[in-house]
């Protein structure tokens, strides 16, 4: 009987956790299971991402936590004026984190993170309708951090530490809407960085009034990726002085924000039963747009408007102790996009979402427990469209239908030493 | 883990209606796209740039429009692709048609349209096994598509027969009707008399206007088809394909003149500076007086000398000024040559060059000023002189240039030949698209769409291809939306249009060096 509901939640809840514009929330698999909700939860060395503050409450000597995220998501555009229709390849991306807490004393813990909470990977059909937008695009960032965690009072503790990024993007599109060269390939350019680096930090606090509630709060800088002398190749450029570019490869500038994040939650305890919400406020304002410098002045410069806006998620996790050695977690979140109507890019297609998340943990030994956690993103049906395309000097606008989904199969390791 | 993955892929996102099923979005109506002929020339086949060549044909206003079809049960349309991208025929090895024009930036450093380098690799021998939907055959004149043998290879070099049909047709005797027929069409397009008047046209008048010769068989190729030929020949057209198709869509002819080809070189493009221009009047002034003179001493009564001659006595301004052209000696013209009227014009593959060393007004040289400078001192030019003096004068060769007359010929054909389109269409219930009024529209003011404006401009406007006759794909599409309205509108059926944007309207580019 257990089994058999224990099934049924997966089937019934398995899930997503992505969030908007190109943040990946799938940085614990405990935390995902219940929507992705943890700062205020002392479980294990997940707090190292969800609140260092935390590490410090962890009543072993070493925790560690490490998994990996299947990301594999789909989306359709279609335009019922034209009868177009496109589908992305259905992209596999393999977040991952892995988190470290070594008690030092009882008011001191020191930790390491390795997390990635920005990537994105879409993939559209070569030369689709939407072409002169992009083709595909794989982005990859990991940030790397430090951390201490100090007491303060037994009720309140901080945590924080630096944040070293390195990322990487590769993005092919058109050059514009009918470009082709003299054997009819239409004309495209790749753009491509990697080894990118910057730093940032993060900072937090956890407090618990009562010994069954806490509440923690978490920032994150942002951090400003800038991609400077990346490659940019131009391909299947007519051979003329005509065309707006040559064959070849030319240097580049870019900047791409990872933006700051706030989370502020709680958590309660009671019985076999813990609660926990999670409010997080992402501050894609930001993104205003993305601008490729192009190092020969002879090219023109791409500059793509993107005009994000501040989002806010909601995160409702539940918990319930099932039997000694398993732990069965559900949640749900409400994920704002930060795209704004008109800004619609199939870059990044989201509009708001329901992540519906469950998953469970089980204990293997009294050092080791296995965690898995699954998660749907559903989108709502969305028309929109991008309406900030130049061409010739005016906006052109490209829009349709999209609808979206993703899941995330997550699998990951809890060792407590 | 493999179940894991099926489960993945079968929860694909699913739209509340999908437009790739269909699901409720559009309806064929009254008609039956299931299996769709095209008919027509070069239009048809999506010739562009002053050659047949794949890119082209992908980009056919009839592809265009199966690629639509297929949303409301239209089948696969197959088009009878050409070897290559760069176009041009040959026959048994030997090039009978060059490589298609790009827009090549030379050593001059202005854009010219030039032949794509390549050697052509389409062996017009090498027959395809059809059938084929697209049976658009560049060149086709409206009674060419009843012409038996018209796919036999022997009769090419003669001109008996059409190598883009030679490569298609299903024997050497049929004709493209029986071919097109033989598919049992359920739908069908008939794009066909363009020919009928353009290639007279694009011959600068040079051929014959054959209304009143009923016998097709007897014309040449440059000239203006019979109206009743033509009339014959089409409706016997829409009736045969009317015997397997539940409709059908035909197009009418455009104004030859609303064409870039002839709406590139302004006929005003003789541009004086003050100088030059008082030089030009001085000439003609001259000629005019001189040419009096001649008539008077072969008896010409002074009055009746100078009227005739006072026609020669042409002015120039500075700035710009009509061409001078050549016309038949006539009494009441006896120099064969006048200045253009306002509505007159010139082909786009004029000789520039020429244009610019006094093609189309006067070759001065050496020996004509100093007949000049020997009137300017009073003197009496001899004989020789007199000679020397008239012949400076280069007027544009009547095939260069359609002038009034074989323009009115040519209205008048086209208007004859709409009229049985139109009729013919009505008669059956046809989805009737005025092409006409469309490449009016493009010519005069031009096509809005979401990247700017269509225009007839030459290279540029987006419309015509650079043989200056011939669509772009972006104009092919604007042709392909317009059918669709029509069909739309005839069969009560809802097929959707295809953004005109995401056709290449830009100029075929590209380098002319080998």
């Amino acid at each position: 009987m257990k089994k058999l509901s224990l099934v049924a939640i997966l089937l019934l809840f398995a899930v997503t956790s992505y969030a908007g514009g190109y943040r990946v929330s799938t940085q614990g698999q405990r935390a995902l299971a219940m929507g992705h909700s943890g700062v205020a939860v002392v479980n294990s060395a997940e707090l190292a991402f969800f609140n260092p503050a935390g590490l410090v409450y962890l009543e072993n000597k070493i925790n560690i936590s490490a998994g990996m995220t299947g990301v594999i998501s789909n989306v359709k555009w279609q335009n019922e004026m034209t009868g177009g229709f496109a589908e992305t390849e259905s992209s596999l991306g393999t977040p991952f984190y892995l988190y470290a807490s070594y008690s030092v004393s009882e008011k001191l813990a020191l930790g390491l993170s390795v997390y990635t909470p920005y990537g994105s990977s879409v993939e559209w059909p070569t030369d689709w309708a939407g072409s002169h937008l992009i083709n595909n695009i794989d982005l990859q960032a990991v940030y790397i951090q430090p951390l201490i965690s100090y007491k303060i009072t037994d009720n309140l503790s901080v945590g924080g530490g630096p944040i070293f990024v390195t990322g990487s993007v590769n993005f092919n599109r058109s050059i514009n809407r009918t470009l082709t060269d003299e054997q009819g390939n239409r004309s495209n350019v790749e753009v491509d960085a990697s080894g990118v680096t910057n730093f940032g930090w993060s900072a937090s606090a956890m407090f618990s009034p009562i010994d069954s509630l806490r509440i923690g709060v978490n920032y994150r800088s942002e951090i400003i990726l800038k991609a400077e002398d990346g490659e940019a190749t131009f391909n299947n450029v007519p051979n003329s002085p005509l065309a707006p570019v040559s064959n070849g490869r030319v240097a580049f500038n870019a900047e791409l924000p990872m933006p700051a994040e706030l989370t502020i939650g709680a958590s309660y305890e009671f019985d076999k039963w813990l609660f926990a919400f999670d409010y997080n406020r992402t501050f894609w304002g930001v993104y205003e747009s993305l601008d490729i410098d192009f190092a020969p002045e002879n090219i023109p410069d791409s500059f793509n408007p993107r005009n994000y806006k501040d989002s806010s998620t909601y995160r409702f996790g539940v918990q319930y102790a099932a039997l000694d050695k398993l732990d069965l977690r559900l949640g749900y979140y409400f994920d704002e996009s930060p795209v704004q109507s008109g800004y619609f890019a199939p870059e990044t297609p989201r509009n708001d979402s329901h992540g519906f998340t469950g998953g469970f943990s089980y204990q293997i030994s009294s050092k080791v427990a296995i965690d898995a956690s699954f998660a749907y993103l559903r989108f709502e049906e969305v028309d929109e469209s991008y309406d900030h395309y130049q061409e010739n000097g005016q906006e052109v606008s490209f829009g349709g239908t999209y609808k979206s989904n993703a899941f995330l199969p997550g699998l990951g390791v809890t060792v407590k030493l | 883990m493999a179940l894991v993955a099926l489960g993945l892929v079968a929860c694909e996102p699913e739209f509340d209606n999908s437009v790739e099923e269909n699901e409720g979005f559009y309806t064929n109506g009254e008609a039956d796209f299931s299996n769709y002929v095209a008919l027509g020339n070069s239009l048809t086949a999506g010739f562009a740039d002053n050659a047949l060549y794949i890119q082209g044909q992908e980009n056919s206003y009839p592809n265009i429009l199966a690629q639509q079809f297929s949303h409301v049960g239209g089948g696969e349309f197959t088009q009878p692709l050409m070897n290559d991208n760069l176009g041009g025929l040959l026959l048994g090895g030997t090039e009978i048609q060059g490589t298609r024009l790009i827009l090549d930036v030379g050593v001059s450093g202005s854009p010219s349209p030039v032949n794509i380098p390549g050697d052509p690799t389409t062996e017009i021998t090498n027959t395809l096994s059809g059938p084929f939907n697209n049976m658009g055959v560049p060149g086709a004149k409206s009674f060419h598509l009843v012409a038996e043998g018209y796919g036999n290879a022997a009769g090419v070099p003669l001109g008996q027969a059409n190598p883009y049909f030679v490569r298609f047709r299903s024997s050497e005797n049929t004709t493209i009707l029986e071919d097109a027929v033989a598919q049992n069409p359920t739908f069908f397009s008939l794009w066909i008399g363009n020919n009928d008047v353009l290639s007279y046209a694009v011959s600068g008048g040079t051929g014959v206007n054959q209304t009143g010769n009923l016998d097709p068989s007897t014309y040449g190729s440059n000239d203006i088809t019979d109206p009743n030929v033509f009339a014959q020949v089409f409706s016997s057209q829409v009736s045969a394909l009317m015997q397997s198709a539940s409709g059908g869509v035909v197009l009418n002819i455009p104004n030859v003149t609303d064409t870039a080809f002839f709406n590139t070189v302004p006929n005003n493009a003789l541009v004086l500076d003050a100088s030059q221009a008082a030089s030009l009047t001085a000439y003609f002034s001259a000629v005019s007086q001189v040419f009096a003179g001649v008539l008077m001493s072969q008896g010409v009564p002074q009055e009746q000398a100078v009227a005739l001659a006072s026609q020669y006595a042409i002015t120039f301004n500075e700035g710009p000024n009509r061409f001078i052209i050549d016309v038949p000696v006539t009494q009441t013209n006896p120099l064969g040559f006048r200045q253009m009227t306002e509505d007159e014009l010139i082909q786009l593959q004029v000789d520039q060059e020429a244009l610019q060393n006094g093609y189309g007004s006067v070759v001065i040289t050496p020996m004509v000023e100093q007949v000049l400078a020997i009137l300017m001192q009073g003197g009496t030019p001899s004989p020789e002189e007199v000679n020397i003096l008239f012949s400076a004068v280069s007027g544009l060769d009547d095939g260069d240039v359609l002038d009034s007359a074989e323009i009115t010929e040519i209205e008048t054909a086209t208007t004859a030949f709409n009229a049985t389109i139109e009729n013919v269409a009505q008669a059956n219930g046809l989805a009737y698209v005025d092409a006409n009024a469309l490449l009016n529209q493009v010519a005069d003011g031009g096509i809005v769409f979401d990247g700017g404006m269509v225009t007839a401009e030459f290279a540029t406007g987006g419309a015509f291809s650079l043989d200056g006759i011939h669509l772009t794909p972006r104009g092919y599409a604007i042709v392909a939306n317009r059918i669709i309205e029509a069909v739309n509108s005839t069969y009560n059926s809802t097929v959707p249009m295809v953004n005109v944007g995401d056709y290449n309207g830009g100029p075929a580019i590209g380098s002319g060096a080998q």
